[in-house]
Parts: C-alpha cells; structure tokens; sequence
C-alpha cells in the first residue's frame, strides 16, 4: 500500500570536458575564428601550393617586373623574371617552418629553465633568472645576426640563432606559474604520496601551467616569422632557400619602380603574423578561466 | 605491552619569521599506537597541521624546520632519514589526506591515473594491474561504477567524492599510518558523516592507525580514542577521549567543549547558554616564552601562570593536562 511517489530518474548531468569548454570560449571570439580560417589556407598552401603550382622559384620565367596579373602571371615577375607566385609559395614553407621551428627552440628552453627556477628556488632560481636577464637585455636583432654572420646561414643555424634570443618570455611565464602552482594542494598531495621531484615538475607541474605558455607560444610563432623576415631582409640567410623576408630584402632597391615586388611578399607576412597574433588572443580567451565567465 | 607505531620526542618544530625564529610546536611528546586512533585538536594556527607535515617531513621549505626532537616510526628516526627515504615512506606506509578535497586533487590527470601512480611507484605494479586495483580501490570507498569512474577526470566528482578519491590514494598502500588534515571541514554536514563512517570502517578493515586533525570536537567525540589538545604550539592536554569530554582538566579544553551543544554529556530541558573562548591565539612572535600562553585568555589566571611554563601533571586515568590548576579543576 505503499504510496511513495517514484522519483523519475534524473539524467546525471555530466560536467563538460574543458577542451569543449574551451572550444566554446574560442569560438566566440569571431576575429580568432576568422583569423584560424585564414591559417589554415595558409597553411595548406604552404603544403600543397608548391606541389601544385610546380615552378621552380629560381627559374627566370619572363620578362623582369611584369606587373601581377599580366601575361599570365598571377602575381607578376620579381627583378629576375621569376614567378612570383612560385616564390611566394615556395617562402611560405620557409616562413612558417622556421617560425614553428624557432618557437619550439624557445619553448623548450624557456620551459626548462622556469620549471627549473620555479621549482626549485633558492640559488637555482637566483642563477637562472639572471641568465634570464642577460638574454633579456641583449639587443636581439643584433645578438642574432651576429650568431648568423658567425657561424653559417642554414636553416637550421637561423633557427636557433632566433630562439635563443626568444626564450626569455616563456621562461618567466613558466617560472611564474610554477611558483603559483607548487603551492597548490594537489602539489603538496603527490608529495605526500612520495612523488619523485621530476616527475612532479613534469607531470604534476607542467599540465597545469601549460595554458599560458600555449598562448605565449602561439604568438611566438609570429615573431619568428617577423624575426626571420627581418634576418633575411638583411641578407642573413641561406641564398638556396625563398623566403618572404628574403624576396622583399632583394627587390629593396626597386620600390618605387616595382612596388608590388615588396608589396606582396610584405602582405603576406602581414597577414600571416595578424592571423597568428588573431589565433593567440583566442586561446588566451578559452584557456584563461579568468575570462571564462564573461 | 606492544611497541608503538609513531613516537614523538620533545619535538619543536621553528618556522623563520621576519625578525627571528617562532617555535611553532614547543617541546611536544606523544604515542601512537598500531591501530590506534588519535586527534589532534585545536583553534587555527596552533600547530596542528605541522604537526602532521613535520611526520610527513613536508615542512615547507626553507621556512620551518625540525629544531629538536625525534620522530620514530617503526624503531626509524624521520628527522634524519634521508630524501629518498622519505619518499619510500610517503604514501607507502604513512600516507596523509587533506583538508580540501576540490584542490587536492590534480586537476589534469583522470582519479585512477592518480590512484595508479602510487601504487606503481611503491608497489610496482604494472600498468594494468594498478588501473585494476585503482577500480577496486574506488568501490572500497563506495563510490558507484567504479569501473567508468576510473577514468573519470576530477571536475566531474563532488566534493565527498573527491574526499573518498583522496582516501582511496592514501590508503592504496594500506599505510600503517594515515594522517587526516581536517578531512571533512570542507564538505557538508552529511557527507562529513558519511565520510566518518567510511574512514571508521576502513581502519576496521585494515587495522591503520589514524591521526586526525580537526577543530571540531563532534568529529573527535565520533573517531577517536585518544585526543591530544593543542594551544599556541604546546601540548595543552593529552588523554583518553572518555575521560577528557567528561572531565577535561584544563581550562582550553573545557573551553572547546563547552563551545559545541551536542556532545555535552547529560542533556537537560534548561539550555545552557553556549559559551566562547574569549580572544585570540596568541601572535607568533610569543610563541616560546616561558608562562602560560593561554593566560590571557584564561578566568582562573593566577601569578605562576604568568611567571612559568606549567608543568605536565599526570592522572590515573592517563590525562595528563599542563596547567598550573589541573588538579583545582
């Protein structure tokens, strides 16, 4: 006789997975999505375009400075006679690769060193920062043409010479958030438990500090780029290779004769470094929970 | 007569303050014995929780320090074990949960990557074995599906959950000591029950000695045999729940009990009005001199008091109360 009424069984809501959340966050900010699309042609011709549009850089093709557009040259010819489309193409490979590449450089020693400083204090930290400093207070452009102009003008040489000169932002931003972080609960808890220091650092630490790095790195990707432009406008830069920087830096003395040698190229940078500044604003909004609740 | 588990010398712990050092525990002694279990009690900041990091020999660094004393777990003197040694113990056999089970947990990893870890650190499971064992570890503290909730990051549990997660890591390596910092000030009344229940069981189940920290006497009156009443850094009272609820022989304790309504022993139809300990804990900076540091604060406050530390004064039935009046009480 039991008229006890039946509770009708509730869907459990289930809390959401913050890369949903953050899928969220990012997505409302139109410019960031916009500025994503945008990359992600980018990108793809990058990949795809000098496979597709298969004329080689180096080659001259035709008469110099033929305006974009005429004779069937989509975006001209450079002071050479070469495609410009091919060269552009061909530069965004070097453009991108050298920007992801040199931001990689720089997050690993960045994230080394705080993670280092962060974690272990005292006379570590003392020594790290100091370091730190130091390449802070280095004029960049110059420290890196001069690691450029000594050594050899590879890629690889180039690379390095400009994350080592970028590492200091991301290395106080992991030593800020480490120190933020060792205090926390959970990181006393897996000391209890007997964690080994590395471990704590690397698994513990790390995942949790790694939003504001992601962004910093993001934007870092844009630097390089410019970075690298910069370097190769002054003709620190292997001479087999295209890139943007380099087609601007040797079509310099024909600016006011062919403007749109340099023009292009520069858009390109332009729009490439915008779309990545773009993307990292984004990020910041969907990885920061300080802005989750706008 | 068996050995006991934990024993604490003359232990003074000092934390480094801007203008000099503050003995944070002052010459504090006790026992704990295999099975047992003790409570610590106190108002905030008189030197519960450092207590509990000093065994865990996780003071923080830099700041405090072991200045004198000796911890002895198991016939091992901690204070000068090593680094690594240390580690061997944390977790293994004395493990410890805290007080806020929302930020104790890493907010990346899933609960049983968590569980799993210790138990692949101490016991070198294998990876499957200690997911496994992390799933049973989960249905021994009564948490639903275990199974699914394994895999289960920890934004999606409650804070009882949580709390049973963090008691599922301390206990993975069935640890001969569990220390709780507070365990359930952070949840609700009725998950602080049942929270009891479970930890009330599981030391039933596996013989652990529990240490519990807490400012609440209800929750001591609930858990434990033994309570060790702390005041700005000393030992203010030690002895057998029973006795101390029923007659408490110095005037802190009487205090705190008199603050709580429920556990007062006869319960009649005139209410007695609560009562309050009145001021504060002593700052830092007095810790260490030699009166009695409850004597501001103190109605049966006499010249001695001020003059000298008071004397530890045992009574038959295993009280011993530092205070001046002890036997007046």
């Amino acid at each position: 006789m039991s008229d006890t009424p039946v509770i009708p069984e509730e869907p459990i809501q289930k809390a959401r997975h913050p890369f949903v959340e953050a899928w969220e966050m990012f997505r409302r900010n139109h410019a960031a999505v916009v500025a994503l699309a945008v990359l992600v042609l980018i990108i793809l011709g990058a990949i795809f375009g000098p496979i597709l549009y298969a004329t080689d850089p180096f080659e001259m093709v035709w008469a110099p400075f033929s305006p974009p557009g005429v004779d069937g040259y989509l975006l001209g010819t450079d002071y050479l006679g070469r495609d410009m489309m091919a060269m552009v193409l061909n530069g965004a490979r070097v453009s991108l690769l050298i920007g992801l590449a040199a931001a990689v450089v720089s997050v690993v020693i960045g994230v080394t060193v705080g993670a280092l400083a962060g974690f272990y204090r005292g006379l570590v930290e003392e020594v790290l920062m100091r370091i730190t400093e130091f390449f802070q207070v280095l004029p960049t452009l110059l420290f890196s043409m001069v690691v450029v102009a000594l050594f050899k003008t590879s890629l690889p040489m180039i690379t390095f010479a400009i994350g080592v000169v970028s590492w200091t932002a991301v290395a106080r931003i992991t030593r800020s958030e480490f120190l933020r972080i060792r205090e926390l609960e959970y990181v006393t808890a897996s000391r209890a438990s007997g964690v080994k220091n590395l471990r704590l650092m690397f698994k513990v630490i790390l995942p949790n500090a790694l939003p504001p790095i992601i962004v910093q790195s993001a934007l870092m990707v844009g630097s390089a780029i410019l970075f690298e432009a910069g370097l190769s406008f002054l003709g620190l830069t292997d001479p087999n290779i295209v890139s943007w920087g380099q087609i601007i830096g040797s079509n310099r003395q024909y600016i006011l004769d062919a403007s749109f040698t340099v023009t292009i190229p520069g858009l390109a940078i332009f729009v490439t470094v915008l779309a990545i500044s773009l993307v990292g604003d984004g990020l910041n909004d969907a990885l920061n929970p300080k802005l989750r609740q706008r | 007569m068996t050995e006991p588990l934990l024993k604490v010398e003359n232990l003074r712990i000092e934390l480094k303050l801007r203008d000099g050092v503050a003995p944070v525990i002052d010459d504090l002694s006790f026992e704990l014995m295999p099975g047992e279990s003790l409570s610590f009690v106190g108002e905030s900041g008189c030197g519960k929780s450092m207590t509990a990091l000093a065994i865990m020999g996780l003071l923080p660094e830099g700041i405090g320090r072991i200045a004198s004393g000796k911890l002895i777990f198991d016939g091992e003197d901690l204070t000068t074990a090593s680094e690594a040694r240390l580690r061997q113990i944390r977790g293994n056999e004395i493990s410890m949960i805290f007080q806020e089970p929302m930020t104790s947990l890493n907010p990346v990893i899933t609960v049983g990557e968590q569980i799993a870890e210790v138990l692949r650190t101490h016991q070198g499971l294998s990876r499957k074995a200690a997911w496994d064992q992390a799933a049973e570890l989960l249905d021994a503290v009564r948490i639903p599906n275990p199974r699914s909730r394994v895999s289960d990051y920890p934004f999606q549990m409650s804070g009882g959950q949580r709390q049973r997660v963090m008691i599922a890591i301390a206990l993975a390596c069935k640890p001969k000591i569990l220390i709780a910092d507070e365990p359930t000030t952070a949840l609700d009344v009725t998950v602080q029950a049942q929270i009891f229940d479970l930890l009330r069981d599981l030391r039933a189940q596996t013989g652990t000695s529990i240490i519990m920290i807490t400012h609440d006497m209800g929750a001591v009156a609930e858990m434990a045999e033994r309570m060790i009443v702390m005041y700005a850094g000393r030992k203010a009272e030690i002895g057998p729940v029973d006795q101390i609820i029923d007659h408490a022989r110095h005037p802190y304790t009487q205090g705190l009990i008199s603050c709580v309504p429920h556990i007062m022993s006869d319960l009649t139809e005139t209410r007695e009005e609560l009562t309050e300990v009145p001021g504060i804990v002593p700052s830092l900076r007095e810790f260490g001199r030699d009166q009695c540091l409850f004597a501001s604060r103190c109605k049966y406050r006499s010249g001695e008091c001020l003059q000298h530390r008071p004397p530890a004064k045992g009574f038959g039935n295993g009280q011993i109360s530092d205070c001046w009046h002890a036997e007046a009480l």
